[in-house]
């Protein structure tokens, strides 16, 4: 390139570039001078011009949508691995084909191993749903990540287990911010030819150092969630090994409780080669690696089981915590025809049932439990629907208790907490 | 301009001729560009960054409080907290030092011995792993150092189980087996990160002139003295260079200890962790000013061994 090719290439660029200025995006209504230049009879003269750019029209926030309109052909869903199958890993769940058919809306899945990685994922936006947990769901409501949703156009609102319609993890001021999609408990999963014909009623085979019924210790051999939100699972374990410390809720811990259960996250710390996060790494786990026993979903130990390994789960005598998944939507979705569309389609009783026999859940529309050929019969008092009640779901922990107390330990130290255990501190 | 019909030129040749007037102006309108860039994204993210690691969390609310407070780097000195410092340093030391002592001999071999068909295989074998995702590799170590993996049966043919059981019961660096340990992470970053420590170094090699080694030779230094006093302090440099990646690249990795190892932290794991977690950008902020301070030192230092000339 010549040096006048250049030349000519870079006033063009220049002129380019102060148009784009000129017209520029910016709500801001400051005149903004531009300097043109003119060169008369060989001497330049520079001219300035001033343009106003005119403000952008301020769009009114606030307020859920009300009325649903064509779709976008298009949702998007941050969701946990399992929760929107398409037929691809069995034929036989699919409940993603049938929706796109009816609504031509093309489902797309993210999906996130942890809560913290859906919270994450939802700071970044571009995406229209999330299946948030209890102690995803607050988080994303007060960070105001997510929109009010507006239930009276889900018309199958109503069919919802009513113990979830108000529940505290997305009604917030009386106010909706997602539609239930499915419920479940950790379970403790274990290897059968570690444990033959004992299989462990306590999660002290993961948290106390003990001989497993094939003779060796259980040291390096168990796994634990690598959440902070796992150190409500070491105080309910604590709520019933040692009841002096008067643990009645795992998510409100004053500072005596939650020492006690960082001191048995300690020990525990020396029991376990490494903490999960990704199910499937889990899975690789427990078969390549001899894990024998792990706090767990049933999603991982049906799979196991599906594949022929020695793997089964029970929920332990002191009871378990759960999930309870809320399907909210972002505040900024791209998509949200699709989106209150999908809303819509998460509740019906075919496709509740489907999940809860898929990933071995609760579902929200109690409806599903019956007459589903996947499910079974009593397919959802197995999945844990009698003991709803006893189970201690998710839910962020805020130095308010939920009571009149405000001394509880808030959700962030207990981040920093877990992982100087995991660190060996 | 011959071809120029109109009497009055446009407004873009104008312009031009006014560019070609100014060379100075011209020289800002070509940089500018690359400048606003490194200043205003570049920089200003890490001033952003800087900015945030002053603020704090409320612990009621859990809110951001922007006022300007230490608390973070007071939190950064407690004993978890140095824990994961001084883990991630060690281990971005251990990769970088073994990096060396295995990429200096092959990139000797290449520079000075292969064949030139032989120095293009080679080539490609370094840069091969590069062409293939960061993760897929990862998790494929990840099944090798398992302790059901090829490494464990390999050593059980061969009788030496009970050695590997002895290394892996070493505290610190051992596990239940290689791939919950600190020592297969290592594994897997010095791995990863090899080909950045080759290149640098076969190209210093490259540089040193022949006829410096003869007359070393010529003088009467063994070959041990010539590589000693000749070919080591012009080739340093270069490894120099070489350690700067595999040191940042470690110090920052938050992929690999979160597949392979002990899930003991590293500094870039917990920046995840707590600005992902617990919305703790405030603390999150200040972790990373450290590898920060770290990479400063290191470069300083690497500037005076004159690393940057080897680059």
């Amino acid at each position: 390139m010549n040096t006048k090719m250049l030349h000519h290439a870079l006033a063009a660029l220049t002129l380019a570039s102060l148009l784009l200025a000129a017209c520029g995006t910016g709500p801001t209504p400051t005149p903004q001078t531009v300097e043109v230049t003119r060169v008369v009879e060989g001497t330049p003269v520079v001219e300035t011009v001033i343009i106003t750019a005119t403000p952008e029209p301020v769009v009114e926030t606030g307020g859920p949508m009300t009325e649903v309109g064509e779709g976008e052909g298009e949702v998007a869903i941050v969701a946990w691995a399992g929760y929107i199958e398409r037929g691809d890993t069995d034929p036989n769940y699919d409940w993603v084909t049938q929706f796109e058919a009816d609504t031509g809306c093309k489902v797309t899945v993210k999906t996130a191993a942890t809560s913290d990685e859906m919270v994450a994922l939802m700071n970044e936006g571009g995406f229209d749903l999330v299946t948030a947990s209890g102690d995803a769901s607050n988080r994303l409501i007060a960070g105001g990540r997510v929109q009010e949703v507006n239930i009276d156009l889900i018309p199958s609102y109503g069919t919802v287990d009513e113990r979830l319609q108000n529940a505290p993890w997305h009604t917030v001021d009386g106010k909706h911010y997602g539609v239930p999609y499915q419920s479940g408990s950790n379970v403790l999963m274990y290897n059968t030819e570690v444990f033959g014909d004992e299989p462990p009623t306590s999660w002290s085979v993961v948290f106390e150092e003990t001989t497993l019924p094939d003779g060796q210790s259980n040291k390096g051999r168990v796994q634990a969630y690598d959440g902070p939100i796992y150190v409500a699972d070491a105080a309910l374990y604590l709520a019933s090994a040692r009841p002096e410390l008067g643990i009645t809720d795992p998510y409100a811990l004053n500072r005596d409780q939650f020492n006690a259960a960082l001191d048995l996250l300690r020990q525990q710390r020396a029991l376990v080669g490494r903490y999960w996060h990704d199910a499937f790494i889990q899975m690789d786990d427990f078969t390549n690696e001899g894990v024998a026993a792990s706090g767990s979903w049933p999603f991982q130990a049906n799979l196991l089981a599906f594949g022929g390994a020695p793997i089964a789960y029970v929920v332990p005598e002191e009871g378990a915590t759960g999930w309870a998944d809320t399907t909210m939507m972002h505040v900024d979705a791209p998509h949200p025809n699709c989106a209150y569309k999908w809303m819509e389609w998460s509740l019906n009783p075919k496709l509740q049932g489907d999940l809860a026999a898929w990933f071995q859940t609760i579902p929200a529309v109690l409806a599903a439990c019956e007459g589903n050929a996947l499910l079974g019969e009593g397919g959802c008092e197995a999945n844990g629907l009698n003991s709803f009640d006893q189970i201690k779901w998710w839910r962020t922990p805020t130095s308010d208790c939920g009571d009149d107390r405000t001394d509880c330990v808030p959700y962030h130290e207990w981040v920093t907490n877990y992982i100087a255990v995991i660190g060996g501190r | 301009m011959a071809t120029t019909s109109s009497t009055r030129p446009g407004l873009l040749r104008r312009l031009s001729t006014f560019l070609f007037l100014h060379p100075t102006l011209s020289l800002i309108l070509l940089l500018a560009p690359p400048l606003l860039w490194l200043g205003v994204i570049y920089l200003g993210s890490l001033f952003a960054l800087l900015v945030q690691s002053f603020f704090r969390l409320d612990d009621f609310s859990g809110k951001i409080v922007r006022d300007f407070s230490l608390t973070n780097y007071l939190q950064l000195t407690s004993r978890a907290n140095i824990d994961i410092i001084a883990r991630t340093a060690g281990m971005a030391t251990a990769v970088t030092l073994a990096c060396g002592l295995i990429a200096f001999p092959l990139a000797y071999y290449i520079a000075r011995y292969a064949a030139p068909r032989a120095k293009g295989f080679l080539y490609l074998a370094v840069l091969l792993p590069l062409w293939s995702s960061y993760l897929v590799r990862v998790y494929s170590w990840k099944l090798i150092l398992a302790k059901e993996g090829i490494i464990s049966w390999v050593v059980e043919k061969l009788g030496l189980t009970p050695a590997l059981d002895a290394i892996l019961q070493t505290p610190i660096i051992g596990g239940p087996s290689l791939s919950f340990s600190m020592l297969g992470m290592f594994f897997v970053f010095v791995y990863i990160w090899l080909p950045y420590m080759i290149l640098p170094i076969q190209a210093a090699l490259e540089r040193i002139p022949k006829s410096l080694i003869e007359a070393a030779g010529d003088l009467g230094a063994r070959p041990g003295e010539t590589f000693r006093t000749v070919i080591l302090p012009l080739a340093f440099p270069g490894v120099v260079a070489g350690s700067i990646f595999t040191f940042s690249l470690t110090l920052g990795d938050y992929i690999i200890p979160s597949i392979i190892g002990n899930s003991s932290f590293l500094i870039g794991a917990v920046v995840l962790a707590h600005q992902g977690t617990s919305g703790n950008v405030p603390l999150a902020a200040a972790f990373t000013v450290v590898p920060m301070i770290i990479m400063g030192v290191y470069l300083s230092i690497a500037k005076r061994l004159g690393a940057f000339d080897a680059l």
